[in-house]
């Protein structure tokens, strides 16, 4: 047993409104930069739809992930390592960037130099990339927005497999949620594994996952084994670059960006144990519903007395055992099992994590067709088809999601009881397998969500690092060489010649 | 009276005037090539030791997929294949091949192989030259060094091919044996080496500068991407790569 730690997080679907505030300030802080003006390290998607990139869940397409190979043992999807290579010179499981959104702006100068006319002056877009004019705008990163366009585009949606999904275009049955997506900083992940140049690495201390900026070399061969699709290449540097789960600020004790600006308070930051020398083991279960279950298996109790003595002796520092004990993304996937990875079947043991949704009663429910239990409708009632939950979280395994969605509505009819009715009703709980005080301690962490509840994170040990005198003076964060920036313009190399790319205005 | 002219210092007399074409022969094939691999050698390492984050392959199959796969695959194919071909046939002392093949036979297999390397990497470098300089995405994010570096690859190669037919008009080795000695003298720092490749056809001197031309420049262009060509990735231990900041602890 080799014990390692990571910062997981939790995503409470349930309370996502879709307000993009994540997006945004990730945006703001990490990516508004020529070259990476199209990819958004968090983005948020309205399911269903077939998301951002296009199709980006569709793994026969892209090739993302792993696959067990009839042997027992698993190996990217695009191939073994000389599969690999031979894609080095084009790589036929690339995305093109249209496949996100080609990047634009518009002329907004126009709006002030324009001359008098008749008509008001416009705005019009242009490229980003090419600099010409976009007359038509046909993609972007959220395109489908509260279900925007038609919906036998969006139903090529992957999750729709195995469900009935012509009902859920009409307007009666439909139905939608958010996914809030970034980086997994997976356990297995196969950006690094794909990673000719073996840029892409795990930090042991805290499990981030990062791009070293400085030993890329472009061979994108990344950005296809994610099968998330969040590595993203940078067409200015020529170097791919990902959500950083904001490490400095992780190290700090802080939450991530994403985490501290959610409006809705639905996420989750904590400590996971886990036996980081059964990872191959479980992600080459053979069935690919048992996936879930093969990753919490190797997640290890906090709590236990053995566990700590091997964390401690493997290095762990006694903070990180301390958070891990409090850690509330242990706290909902283990014990009251109510988040799920997303897309397990990916085999990359993914830990950002989803709480899934609950949703209105169907149509049919709604005419008086409903069954109750315990005064809580059947979770089969719900507009939400249970088995696209599954595809989504599972591996399309429902039984896992029923479970979770009849303790979240359990937790709901408890609480109404005792402060509505002023009851407290214990068989609400047992009926879900949980106890009152479970439900209580959910409804703090879940559903009043305080700060501290939601972010417990160990600082990073400095002292275990660098010597901190030696950087003293030095220029902190940047990109590539040190403080010049990798934007002087006296380099000598061909690189920094390029033209700034500047966006023309049309003058009428 | 007039003083007698100073006596010349013995060892100072005038050395007999230099011929123009020896000196630039001496020039182009004696001291360029150490020229070329000198500033090849001192650059690429500066590069990459001061300006690391511009080493890369400068991909730019995001912005268009269209012509690149063709395109890419067939010249790094036929490049990869004409790089080899030089690097073993100019390289490799007569006296240890002739065991395995005659000259005569090494410069059939040398102009046969190589025109048809040399065709897939023309079709390869076309297709890529249209998308450059004719794809409106691609034009408007190439920097002056990646066109450039692509028209004179694709000048190398044509003055290449344009060997061909000089080769095929004799069929002793006499030319080939004659760059081999040349290629093997510069790196055994052998005296007035530019001697061997006098006088031989325009198409054959051309070349032979281009290509050193390509040398000098190469660590200022995209082309420094050759020596990350990554063949450690298949020897790499398993898949996964995990660092570990106690790495970097201090003393």
């Amino acid at each position: 047993m080799k014990i390692r730690a990571q910062i997981g997080k939790v995503l409470n679907l349930d309370k996502c409104i879709g307000c993009h505030t994540c997006s945004v300030t990730c945006k703001n802080v990490w990516t508004s930069r020529e070259g990476m003006e199209y990819a958004w390290f968090n983005n948020v998607e309205t399911k269903p739809g077939i998301g951002y990139p296009k199709d980006w869940e569709n793994q026969k397409r892209w090739k993302g992930g792993w696959e067990r190979v009839p042997g027992g043992s698993i190996r990217p999807r695009m191939g073994g390592k000389w599969r690999v290579l031979a894609k080095i010179f084009a790589n036929p499981d690339l995305p093109e960037i249209d496949d996100y959104y080609e990047p634009f702006t518009f002329d907004y100068a126009h709006l002030q130099q324009a001359g008098e006319s008749k008509a008001f002056p416009t705005a019009r877009a242009r490229s980003l990339i090419s600099g010409k004019r976009m007359e038509k705008i046909e993609w972007g990163p959220n395109w489908e927005e509260i279900l925007g366009g038609e919906f036998s585009k969006r139903s090529e949606d992957y999750n729709f497999e195995g469900v009935q999904k012509e009902i859920y275009g009409q307007f009666e049955n439909t139905f939608m949620m958010y996914l809030p997506r970034l980086c997994e900083h997976c356990l297995n992940p196969t950006c690094v594994a794909a990673c000719p140049s073996g840029a892409i690495y795990k930090r042991e201390e805290d499990g981030i996952v990062l791009i070293d900026q400085e030993a890329c070399r472009g061979w994108r061969m990344c950005v296809s084994g994610c099968p998330y699709k969040k590595i993203y290449y940078n067409w200015k540097s020529g170097k791919s670059e990902k959500c950083t789960f904001c490490y400095p600020r992780i190290e700090a004790g802080q939450p991530t960006v994403c985490s501290e600006t959610c409006v809705g308070r639905i996420r989750y930051l904590g400590v996971m144990l886990y036996d980081a020398d059964r990872i191959e083991e479980a992600a080459s279960a053979e069935n690919v519903e048992d996936l879930y279950q093969a990753q919490l298996d190797i997640f290890l109790d906090p709590n236990d007395p053995e566990v700590i003595e091997q964390a401690r002796k493997d290095g762990v520092p006694e903070a990180w055992l301390e958070a891990a004990r409090h850690s509330p993304v242990w706290k909902m996937a283990m014990e009251w099992k109510v988040a799920f990875p997303l897309h397990p079947e990916y085999r990359t043991l993914p830990m950002v994590w989803y709480v899934p949704p609950l949703s209105p009663i169907n149509a049919a429910a709604n005419a008086g067709q409903i069954s109750v239990n315990n005064n809580m409708p059947d979770i089969r009632s719900l507009r939400i088809p249970l088995k696209y939950l599954a595809n989504l979280l599972t591996a399309g395994d429902e039984e896992p999601i029923a479970v979770c969605l009849e303790r979240m509505l359990a937790m709901r009819g408890y609480m109404r009881a005792k402060s509505i009715d002023g009851v407290h009703n214990e068989s609400i709980a047992t009926d879900v397998g949980l106890t009152g005080a479970q439900i209580e301690e959910m409804y703090k962490i879940m559903a009043l969500a305080d700060y501290e509840d939601r972010f417990v994170i160990p600082t990073g040990h400095r002292e275990d690092a660098e010597d901190m005198f030696e950087e003293r003076g030095s220029c902190g964060f940047s990109f590539g060489n040190g403080c010049s920036g990798g934007s002087s313009k006296t380099n000598l190399f061909a690189t920094q010649t390029r033209k700034k790319l500047q966006t023309p205005t049309e003058v009428l | 009276m007039s003083n007698p002219p100073a006596a010349v210092p013995a060892g100072h007399e005038a050395l007999p005037s230099i011929p123009i074409d020896l000196w630039i022969n001496t020039f182009l094939f004696g001291a360029l090539p150490y020229i070329a691999l000198a500033v090849m050698i001192i650059g690429s390492i500066f590069r990459y030791d001061r300006e690391p984050y511009t080493w890369r392959a400068g991909s730019s199959q995001l912005l268009r997929r269209k012509q690149l796969m063709w395109g890419s695959n067939m010249f790094h194919i036929g490049i990869l294949f004409l790089f080899m071909g030089h690097f073993v046939g100019l390289l490799t002392p007569h006296s240890i091949y002739k065991h395995f093949i005659s000259a005569e036979a090494k410069q059939l297999v040398a102009i046969y192989a190589g025109s048809v390397a040399g065709l897939i990497c023309f079709a390869g470098l076309v297709l890529l030259m249209h998308r450059r300089f004719f794809d409106a995405r691609i034009r408007r994010n190439s920097a002056f060094a990646d066109n450039a570096i692509l028209v004179i690859l694709f000048v190398q190669l044509l003055l290449g091919l344009a060997t061909v037919p000089f080769s095929l008009a004799h069929h002793d080795a006499e030319v080939m044996l004659r760059l081999s000695a040349w290629a093997q003298g510069i790196f055994t720092f052998e005296p007035g080496v530019g001697r061997y490749v006098a006088g031989l056809d325009w198409p054959y001197q051309a070349h032979l500068v281009l290509g050193m031309l390509i040398f000098l420049l190469l660590p200022f262009t995209r082309l420094v991407h050759i020596f990350s060509a990554p063949v450690r990735y298949i020897w790499r231990g398993g898949y996964q790569i995990v660092r570990s900041r106690k790495d970097l602890r201090h003393g």
